[in-house]
Parts: structure tokens; C-alpha cells; sequence
């Protein structure tokens, strides 16, 4: 800090012991430079203030860009306050000189072009400004849009930044306009060799920037050109398109298509007949060449270059792309750091890609735990598990118009709607699933009418339209590790959740009474009720423990999604994917499924990232054959328990 | 055993008779060929409700006797209309090509009717070239075969991978709700080459038929009719004889039967392919009489609906499987079409628009809990019982396997 004083105060000194002229004097000089610029002129005008060593140049020229100052109709220019009448400002001291009228004054108003040859010129100051904020935007500025006059300042404002983090941007900043503007190849390249360390979305650019290149045709490759590559006629390529950039560049005559020969043909009909032959043949495309050659022969048509000559000219060309920049030794060099950098982007696009994994597997083990516990203790396949994983969202919904804090009204909601959707789930058991135990096929049945039943309540309470369920603030934004690596706080959250609950049933089913009857129940039923276990009990409470946590589930998943009467049918296929996947009664099994199917969609997405439908296609594909090897899930009961 | 088919299956005499009353009566009733009580638009719901009914029976067969809970029959039906579509769709474009091009100066090109063609189907997709899926589009009976072979295929592969694993139960439910469910993703797709959400439109307009909707829709309602007569005594055959108490014996206990030296894998996939097959075949009927298909008709959610009609209409017995699909399917569009009166309950209006699905879905949680014969179970107390009523769940447990009603 005290170094920073130190060269503010030296600054100023100079400033001041050099200030042989002041400010409005050299303005008068050439008036017309400064109250009628235009962007040829401003450069000269700019340079005119510096070179005089007037004090505050930095001041004039950030107001004249802002449209601040004003000529008074005696020629001199002023600052001025308040309005009407104005208070005029002198724009050498700052001192207030007197009070003018509107009529009096004119605002002078640089264009856009002059505002931002100003612009460049402050970036000098600004860079070296005392207040580190200015000095941060004035690197945005750059950032934004760099250019070579750029470097000079920037590279002298170096020496004198005190902030460890400025300096760190300002070194990054220069390395990339070295790369781009630098005066001599081992510089630029030195500058592109250090681009190469990182992944940012700017290095980048300017490599891009680099590497641009332009598209050009020529008999043979003319010299000095940096060739990046030759382009091939090929199936991409095709011989129609380089023909008609031949013909473009004016190296071959330009012939006519296919619609041309159409619309010639039919202006020249002629009692039936084009130039002899009957219109009734044209349905044949070489009758119409013939035609068509015909009515170029008698002058009345252009040219037509047939398609041998076509290739044959395609053919005596080389057609290539050569870069913007001369210096190979430059391009190379930014060619190799592109590569570098392209590897490290793809390996942390695929960090990224498993983030999303991640979190679409917490989302699926959410949903499916409960089906999975039930399938596995019950031998039941809920198909309203989906409706209550709705219900327990609308609960969340109706949480937060009661409760207008969004941090309490989740503290509440997702106890609440585990409630819900346990007591829910238990009325099910009791009043349908208990009579069925013995037909599973119709309770699959069964409790989809129950589905489509909860589903069309829903709509007829809730309507149709999408209801939000606001995740508290704390929850917005993302974790950004780099500019490709990121994930949502809502992401995370519900890892965590998913987390919690996976430890909350391993314990439960692990550590509990109820849950060594639920494992006895699961593996022999006829034997757990001869030893004093209450099947009926425990098959109640597994399924109300299955419904309660696809109640939480729906929180978690409203909090990210909309809220529909449909969405638990959007999710219950993947949950019985999952579970199919994964073996039936074993909550290892059911995260194994989660985390296969969700790395699976999002790796099947990475290949083809415009279209999840094929994703989701190719996914359930690969579940059925996946099924054929190992048809009861990766993690199978094994034994008697298995069954048959 | 040795009296024929329909001696042992008076059921299909009874059928057959009361399908061709009511076809006789609705011919009488409609517009092109009778005294026009009926509207032409009725005349196609009639004929689309027949097709229904073909597919559950196919669903029954399947289920109700065969016990394999298939939730994936309608892709199959949905397949078929597709088949049947892309020619009704290209010969109808091509109609209409041919007709704009003729008032050109120049008669076109091979090349340029196929494109204007292509415009003119995938046009809405963003397309204008006719994808290798329909190199056979421009001729019917290729298409009428792949009516019967696409669908045959896709359940033969898929029913030999799932059978050959021994998926059974609700795992196979699971799975041929998965496929189903591929299937429509797949044609959502605007690039699947089927144009995507937009499905294919129009097909209600014959190619090369002048005759208005009024007859168009009589035809169909035949065809409809006689479709249904074939697949019920199809299928009255199979479930009937040896190879149907073999079918019925694989729903009740299939190890037994397996232990008993029959290749079940056979019998399930004859019957799944075999049902497929029809069930193509009954698209291919109904969607011209609907007029356009999507992929949204094929979402797994069809084919649970076709489920609950079968249900509702009493499994294990085909004639159960008609009267479910008829009863469900007319009732719904009664209740949904708004023909139901709302009624006021004072503090709220039940509109049944709204309230249907509830409705269904309850009464068909009471049918599974309390009449799991189904509504063709009613038949039971009028029918003077010969045999013992040996439901799906409880075949097994008897001694000796009672003949079929």
C-alpha cells in the first residue's frame, strides 16, 4: 500500500513539474480535434493532450468519453453541474468559474468509434490507477477486446502492481496478447507456449484467434502462404462445391444449374418443342441437356460447362486453407497448444460428465430405493410409486404457499411429505396390495389404476400447468471449479440426500429389529412368520418406508424440475430399470443400477449431446441385453433365498 | 378330443353369429349404405372399437392364457399402422405431386417427383429426402407384409432373448414396458425417418379411391369385422386341442411343465410372435380409420390400457377380452366425448371430463380385488356349468385339466 502512494505521489509530481502547458490551452490549439472528433482524428488529438504533459488528462478524457463536457459559445471548454442554469466547471482546476444557460452550451457527443479510441488511451491510466477496482475493469475492458496497442501499457503497468491477484491477471492478459500482437516469433511463441498450461475459455480464444484460417483455391499453393491444410474433393467436399468456388475466385468460367437449364427451357418453348426436341421427352434429364445445348449453341442461353470439363478443372487446382497469420513457427506453435489444451479440456469435460452422473444416479437411487425395498421384501411391483413421488413434490409445493421462507419451508417439507406419502403408501398396503399377495401380476395391475387415478386427481386439484418448487438461496449458483468443470448447489444437495439415505436404510435394515425382520421377511416369509415375526406388520411398513422416501424423493427432484401431475410417470421406468438393473432386495444393488444407469445416459449423451431421446433409447436397448447376461441384476440374491 | 373346433368352442358359433348381426345392423344404419341413422364419424369408431378388440384377444391370449402380462402389444399394433401408413402416406403424396407438376411448361424428372415428394412428407422435420426406411414405401403388398413381418420379428428376437433367459413375471412385464417405451423415444425422434412427433397424417384418404369418407368407412368397418372373425377363431384354435391346454398350463405352473418334458421357450414365443403378428394387423386396420399415427400412440401407457380392457373383461376367456375392449373403450369415449351430465354435488361439480380416469382407475383396482373373473365372469352364472371354473390362479391346483368352455 504504502508502495502504491509512493507511485501515486510520483506520478503526480511529474505530472505536475511537466505541465508546461495547461489543459484548456492546448484544447484551443485545435478545437475542432476535440468538440468534432471524428475516429481518424482522435488518435492525434489523444496524443496531442499526453505529449503536452497537461495535469488530468486521465479526468478530461474519461468525461469527454461519458459526454460530459461542454463548450461554452466563447470556445471554451468546461465541465459543468446541476442544469439550467448550468454551474460551469473549470477543466483545469476544478474550480467553479460561473454560471451559463442552455443556449449558451454545447454538449460535445463522440460517436461510438471516437468513444472507444478514447478508451484505449484511458486503458493507461486506468491500469496503473491507485483504486483496484478501476484497475480490475480496466482489465475486463481488455479482456473483452484486446488489441496491440494494448500491449505497451500493459506490460509497463506490470511493474508497478502491488496486488499479487491483479498481477496474476495481468501476466495471464499479457501472455495472451503476446500470443496474438507480440513483436518478435520467439516471444509470440514463448507467449503461446504458456497459454498451453490452461483451459480457460479465453486461452482458447486466442488460439482460435491464431488459428484462423481462410479458405482459397489456386493452381499451385503461391509463396510464403501458411498452408494448414490441403482440402481433399471428396463425399464432404464434393466436386459441385469446389467447381463452384473455382468459379467464385474467377479461375474457371461459372456454368449454370439445374433450375437455370429448367427456367431457360421453359422460356424457350416453341409450338411443343425446345429447340427441336419435344417437351413431352423432358422428363429425361440428358433430353434436356441436349435441349439446353442446342439453345447455347444458337446464342440464346449461358454456357453450360458439362460435368467432365467441371472435374477436370476441379481437378488442376489445389484447394487449401491457409492461416491469417504468416509465421508458421507462430501457427505451429499455437497449433500444438490447441492440441494440449483440447486434451486437458476433454479430460475435464469428462470430469464434468461424471459430476452429472453423479447427481442423475442420486436422483434415480432416490426414486428406485423405495420400489427396490418393496419389490425385494414384497415381491410387489408398485406402479404408483411414480404418483407418489408427485405427491410428495405437491406437498412441498403446498409447504411453501403456507410457509413463505424457502429454507424453513424445505426443513418442513421434506419431513412432511415423507409423512404423506408413508401414510399413503401404508392405506394402499392395507386396503389393495394385502389381497393381491398371491397374484403379483394383478397388482402390477392394481396399483396402476391406482396411478392413473392420483395422476387425474392431481391435475384436477393442482390444474395442468407446471408449479415451481423454489429452492432456497443458498442453493443457487453453482460450484465452478474451472471454466468446463461445474456443478449446481442443487446437484449437490441432492447427493448429499441421496447419501443420507443410503446410510439411513443400510442402517435401519442392518442395525435395527425392524430391519433384521424386513431382511427375514425378504428372504423366506413362511419361515420369518414361524419365527414370531409379524409378516403382515412388516410388509406394511416396508411398503409405507418405500412410499415415505419416494416422497422425499419428489421434493428432491421438484426441486430442480417443474412439478406436474406427470412427472412421476417420467421417472417410474427409469426406477424399475434401475431396480431390474441392480437386483431386487439389495440396497447395494439398487446404487449399483442407479449409478450404472445414470453414468450410462450421461456417457450415451456425451457421444451425441443434441439428442437425449436417442440417449434414452440406445440406454433401455442396452438394459435389455444386459438383462439376457445377468437376468436377476447385478447384485442377485443368491441361495434359497433367490427362489426359483 | 376329437370333435372339431367349433363343436368344442360353442363360444365361437355364439360370437360369430352376434358379430354378424351387428355388423348387418350397423351396414343397415349407415349413411352410404343404409337409411343414414348413424354417422359416418360412429361408423369409424365402431370399426376402430373392432380393431381394439382384435388386439385384446391377441392380449388375452397372450395373458389370460399364456400368462405372459406383455405391456408391450400396442408398439406391435402401433408398428403395423405405421407399416400400413407410410404407403397410404406416399402413394397419396404422390398423387398430389404428380398432380401440381402436370400444370408445369415441362414434365418432371424421376428425380425431381422423388424430391418433391420427399419435401412434401419431411418437409415438417426439416427433410426433403426419403429415408431408406421407406424403399418399399411406394408398393402395398410389400407393405401389407411387413404389416405381418416387422412386428413378427421385433417380438421373435425379443421374445427369444427374454424367454431363452427365463425372464418371467413381472421382470418381462418390466422389460416389454422398456421396449415399448425404446420404441416410441426412437420414433420422437424427428430423424428416425417417421417425421418425428408429427407422425404420419392423412391416411383416412385412399389413394386411388374416388368414393367419399361415407363409404370408405363402411369398407373398413367390414374389414374390421372380418378381421375379427378370423383372429377370434384363430386363436379359438390355438388355445384350444392339446397346444392350448399345454399354453394354459404354462400360465399356471410353467416348471411343471418344463419338468414335464415340453420346451415351454417354444410355446411362449409361438404365442407372443403369433399375437404380435395379429396385433400388427389390427393396426394396420385401425389407423386408416383414425386417420393419423404418432408416436404418442405407442407410449407404454396404451399398452396397460389394453391391459385393464382385458381385465375388466375377463382374462382366460376371448370372448372377456371383446367385451372389455368394447365396453372400456366406447364407455371412455362416452365420458370423455363429454356425453356423461356432470353432476352437481352442491359444494363441487363432478365434470367427467375430468373425473374419468379417476373413475376407471378405481373401478379397476374393485375388478382386480373383487371380480377378477372380470365382466365376462357374469356369463358364468347364466351358463349351465359343465366343468369346474378353473381361473388363472387356480388351474394348477386341480387334478386333471378341465376342457375349455
Amino acid at each position: 500500500m504504502f508502495r502504491a502512494l509512493l507511485l501515486a505521489c510520483a506520478l503526480t509530481v511529474s505530472a505536475v513539474c511537466a505541465s508546461a502547458q495547461d489543459l484548456q490551452s492546448v484544447l484551443q490549439e485545435d478545437p475542432a480535434l476535440y468538440n468534432k472528433p471524428s475516429r481518424g482524428t482522435t488518435a492525434d488529438a489523444v496524443e496531442a493532450l499526453l505529449a503536452s504533459g497537461a495535469y488530468d488528462v486521465a479526468t478530461f478524457l474519461e468525461r469527454w468519453q461519458g459526454k460530459e463536457v461542454w463548450q461554452h459559445d466563447d470556445g471554451r471548454f468546461v465541465y459543468v453541474t446541476d442544469s439550467d442554469p448550468y454551474t460551469l466547471i473549470d477543466i483545469d482546476t476544478g474550480e467553479e468559474i460561473g454560471t451559463a444557460d442552455k443556449g449558451e452550451l454545447t454538449q460535445i457527443k463522440p460517436n461510438a468509434g471516437v468513444r472507444g479510441v478514447i478508451g484505449s488511451a484511458l486503458v493507461r491510466f486506468q491500469l496503473s490507477d491507485p483504486d483496484p477496482a478501476r484497475r480490475i475493469a480496466a482489465l475486463d475492458a481488455i479482456n473483452r477486446d484486446g488489441s496491440a496497442e494494448h500491449l505497451e501499457p500493459l506490460a509497463a503497468s506490470l511493474e508497478g502492481e502491488t496486488d499479487p491477484d491483479i498481477a496474476a491477471r495481468k501476466e495471464r492478459l499479457l501472455s495472451l496478447l503476446t500470443a496474438r500482437f507480440g513483436d518478435t516469433t520467439e516471444a509470440r511463441v514463448e507467449a503461446i507456449n504458456s497459454l498451453a498450461e490452461g483451459v480457460s475459455l479465453d486461452s482458447r480464444a486466442a488460439l482460435n484467434q491464431i488459428l484462423t484460417t481462410r479458405s482459397s483455391v489456386a493452381a499451385e499453393v503461391p509463396e510464403g502462404t501458411n498452408v494448414a491444410r490441403i482440402r481433399k474433393v471428396d463425399d464432404t467436399f464434393t466436386v459441385d462445391a469446389a467447381y463452384a468456388e473455382l468459379a467464385s475466385a474467377g479461375l474457371a468460367p461459372t456454368t449454370v444449374s439445374d433450375a437455370d437449364v429448367k427456367s431457360a427451357l421453359t422460356a424457350h418453348i416453341v409450338d411443343g418443342e425446345v429447340a427441336g426436341v419435344p417437351v413431352a421427352q423432358m422428363n429425361d434429364p440428358a433430353a434436356r441437356i441436349r435441349a439446353y445445348q442446342s439453345l447455347v449453341d444458337a446464342g440464346q442461353a449461358a454456357p453450360f460447362v458439362p460435368p467432365a470439363d467441371r472435374e477436370a478443372a476441379v481437378k488442376a487446382h489445389i484447394f487449401f486453407d491457409a492461416y491469417v497469420e504468416p509465421d508458421a513457427a507462430v501457427t505451429d506453435a499455437a497449433y500444438a497448444a490447441m492440441r494440449d489444451v483440447d486434451l486437458k479440456v476433454s479430460a475435464m469435460q469428462t470430469a464434468d460428465i461424471a459430476l452429472d452422473a453423479v447427481s442423475l444416479a442420486s436422483i434415480y437411487f432416490l426414486a428406485a430405493i423405495g420400489l427396490a425395498i418393496t419389490f425385494g421384501v414384497m415381491g410387489v411391483i408398485n406402479m404408483a410409486h411414480g404418483e407418489f413421488i408427485m405427491m410428495g413434490a405437491y406437498t412441498g409445493y403446498v409447504v411453501q404457499q403456507v410457509i413463505p421462507d424457502y429454507t424453513v419451508s424445505i426443513i418442513v417439507a421434506l419431513p412432511l411429505a415423507f409423512c404423506v406419502t408413508f401414510a399413503a403408501g401404508v392405506a394402499m398396503e392395507r386396503l389393495v396390495i394385502r389381497h393381491l399377495y398371491k397374484r403379483p401380476l394383478e397388482t402390477l395391475l392394481a396399483t396402476f389404476g391406482i396411478s392413473i387415478a392420483l395422476q387425474q386427481i392431481a391435475k384436477n386439484i393442482f390444474g395442468t400447468q407446471a408449479r415451481p418448487l423454489t429452492s432456497p438461496g443458498w442453493l443457487d449458483g453453482a460450484l465452478v471449479f474451472n471454466d468446463v468443470v461445474s456443478i449446481s448447489y442443487i446437484r449437490i444437495a441432492i447427493f448429499v440426500l441421496a447419501l443420507i439415505f443410503l446410510a439411513l436404510i443400510l442402517f435401519v435394515l442392518k442395525r435395527t429389529r425392524l430391519g433384521l425382520e424386513v431382511r427375514a421377511v425378504t428372504q423366506n416369509p413362511g419361515m420369518a412368520a414361524s419365527m414370531g415375526i409379524n409378516p403382515d406388520r412388516i410388509n406394511m411398513l416396508t411398503f409405507g418406508l418405500g412410499s415415505g422416501i419416494a416422497g422425499i424423493a419428489g421434493v428432491a427432484i421438484g426441486l430442480y424440475a417443474k412439478v406436474t401431475s406427470e412427472m412421476g410417470a417420467d421417472y417410474i421406468v427409469q426406477s424399475f430399470m434401475t431396480v431390474v438393473v441392480g437386483g431386487v432386495g439389495n440396497v447395494w444393488g439398487t446404487l449399483a443400477g442407479a449409478s450404472l444407469i445414470g453414468f450410462l445416459q450421461k456417457g450415451i449423451e456425451w457421444f451425441n449431446p443434441s439428442n437425449t431421446l436417442a440417449a434414452q433409447t440406445y440406454m433401455i436397448l442396452f438394459i435389455i441385453i444386459f438383462i439376457q447376461f445377468r437376468p436377476k441384476g447385478i447384485v442377485a440374491l443368491k441361495g434359497r433365498a433367490a427362489g426359483n | 378330443m376329437n370333435k372339431t373346433l367349433l363343436a368344442s368352442n360353442r363360444s365361437v358359433l355364439i360370437f360369430l353369429l352376434v358379430l354378424a348381426i351387428f355388423t348387418v345392423a350397423v351396414t343397415l344404419m349407415a349413411q352410404a349404405t343404409g337409411f343414414g341413422l348413424i354417422s359416418t364419424s360412429f361408423v369409424k369408431t365402431l370399426g376402430k372399437t373392432l380393431c381394439l378388440c382384435i388386439i385384446a384377444i391377441a392380449m388375452d391370449v397372450v395373458w389370460g392364457y399364456c400368462g405372459i402380462l406383455s405391456l408391450g402389444h400396442f408398439a406391435f399394433f402401433g408398428i403395423g399402422g405405421y407399416a400400413v401408413g407410410m404407403w397410404l402416406m406416399y402413394a397419396r403424396t404422390e398423387e398430389i405431386v404428380a398432380a401440381s407438376l402436370a400444370n408445369q411448361p415441362l414434365p418432371a424428372t424421376a428425380q425431381e417427383v422423388s424430391d418433391a415428394i420427399g419435401t412434401q412428407i419431411f418437409g415438417v422435420v426439416g427433410s426433403s429426402e426419403l429415408p431408406a426406411l421407406w424403399m418399399f414405401a411406394h408398393s402395398l403388398p410389400l407393405q401389407l407384409l411387413a404389416v405381418l413381418i416387422v412386428p413378427g420379428l421385433l417380438a421373435l428376437v425379443f421374445g427369444w432373448l427374454a424367454f431363452r433367459s427365463r425372464v418371467t413375471g413381472v421382470y418381462l412385464s418390466i422389460l416389454t414396458q422398456a421396449m415399448t417405451l425404446a420404441l416410441s423415444l426412437y420414433l420422437f425422434q424427428n430423424d428416425s425417418g417417421l417425421r418425428g412427433n408429427n407422425g404420419l397424417s392423412g391416411l383416412q384418404n385412399i389413394p386411388g379411391v374416388s368414393a367419399g369418407q361415407d363409404w370408405v368407412s363402411v369398407w373398413f368397418f367390414w374389414a374390421s369385422a372380418l378381421a375379427l372373425a378370423l383372429a377370434y377363431i384363430l386363436f379359438a384354435f390355438v388355445t384350444s386341442g392339446k397346444m392350448g391346454s399345454v399354453i394354459r398350463a404354462i400360465r399356471d405352473d410353467e416348471s411343471r411343465v418344463r419338468f414335464l418334458g415340453y420346451h415351454v421357450e417354444t410355446y411362449k414365443l409361438f404365442v407372443f410372435t403369433l399375437t404380435a403378428m395379429v396385433a400388427g394387423v389390427a393396426g394396420a386396420l385401425y389407423y386408416p380409420q383414425a386417420g393419423i399415427i404418432n408416436p404418442a400412440e405407442i407410449a407404454p401407457i396404451a399398452s396397460i390400457y389394453l391391459a385393464v380392457w382385458v381385465a375388466i373383461g375377463g382374462r382366460g376367456r376371448l370372448y372377456g377380452a371383446v367385451i372389455g375392449a368394447t365396453f372400456v373403450s366406447l364407455l371412455s369415449s362416452w365420458f370423455t366425448g363429454g356425453g356423461a351430465p356432470a353432476i352437481n354435488l352442491g359444494f363441487y361439480k363432478i365434470v367427467w371430463t375430468d373425473w374419468w380416469l379417476v373413475l376407471l382407475g378405481f373401478s379397476f383396482v374393485a375388478v382386480t380385488l373383487f371380480f377378477p373373473q372380470g365382466i365376462g365372469g357374469l356369463f358364468d352364472y347364466v351358463a349351465v356349468k359343465r366343468n369346474a371354473n378353473y381361473g388363472p390362479d387356480d388351474g394348477s391346483w386341480r387334478a386333471e385339466e378341465g376342457k375349455p368352455e
